[in-house]
């Protein structure tokens, strides 16, 4: 009961430190692509403003 | 500037956390009948409480959106919603695996954990729900709605245990239960994760904040572009 109890405290810890760890890679993710796509997006304005002018 | 203040709060908060942790397993002594997993309760309880101060949050700021307009409250929603559902998601694992040495089993469809994983759906459909419409205006208003209605789930969820009395356990902090059921320290100790899991929390919204803010750009831009 002991040794379970122990190992069952880790997978909870772990659990709980994995979801977050996950949820925190996510984001960078997230951001990387955002500014990847802002990016693109004031370039792409840019280039039809000149167009049009 | 900015950066360097969430950089900062996040640094706290990593450093009171593992504070906490040296605190949980070199400050406290295991529990008389639960042992050692009693710690997973640290994490377990402090993190719906993370979750449930974010849809509160998110249902106030809906109810500023309706009321405003202003597409800041949106933001701050979708913001809190998302992180708490992080958070909503610890509860739910953490709870299992305490749940699987303490009562034999992984889940059980008791009226707590019934509407803990209903609460869970309901948020993750709101995200879903804003994904699913194009036009920022609607999205806003329909998903504000929905967020608001949301809410009565988590009311039921936090009172759960105490209108239908099945497996999971009853209120055991003292501001329920006027003290007594559990040990003063552990209880300190359960209050001062929730306070660093809420200052990580509160991090993990501002930047999300600051995505969302980000992705309207694009958006925007994407239809001025097409506009010229």
């Amino acid at each position: 009961m002991d040794a379970r109890n122990f190992t069952y405290m880790f997978y909870g810890f772990a659990a709980a430190w994995a979801i977050l760890a996950l949820y925190v890679l996510t984001l960078v993710a997230r951001e990387r692509r955002l500014r990847k796509e802002l990016d693109t997006v004031r370039r792409m304005v840019e280039q039809r403003e000149s167009k049009a002018t | 500037m900015r950066e360097k203040t969430l950089f900062a709060l996040g640094v706290l908060a990593a450093i009171w956390l593992v504070r906490n942790l040296y605190v949980m397993f070199l400050g406290l002594p295991d529990e008389a009948d639960q042992g050692a997993i009693y710690r997973i309760l640290f994490f377990h309880v402090p993190s719906w409480f993370v979750c449930f101060t974010g849809y509160f949050l998110a249902g106030a700021a809906s109810v500023l959106y309706l009321a405003r307009k202003n597409p800041v409250y949106d933001v701050l929603a979708v913001s809190t919603v998302e992180v708490g559902l992080a958070f909503t998601l610890i509860g739910l694992a953490t709870g299992s695996i305490w749940a699987r040495i303490i009562w034999g089993i992984w889940w059980t469809w008791d009226a707590r954990l019934t509407w803990a994983l209903i609460t869970c759906l309901i948020y993750a459909g709101y995200l879903m729900l804003r994904n699913a419409i194009d036009d920022p205006t609607t999205r806003a208003k329909n998903s504000a709605v929905l967020c608001i209605f949301a809410f009565t789930s988590v009311v039921i969820t936090y009172k759960a245990i105490d209108w239908w009395r099945t497996q999971h356990p009853g209120a055991v902090l003292s501001f329920r239960t006027g003290g007594g059921a559990m040990d003063p320290g552990m209880e300190s100790m359960l209050y001062q994760n929730f306070g660093a899991l809420l200052l990580l929390a509160a991090v993990l919204v501002a930047v999300r904040m600051r995505q969302e803010q980000m992705r309207r750009e694009v958006e925007s831009m994407r239809r001025y572009a097409h506009a010229i």
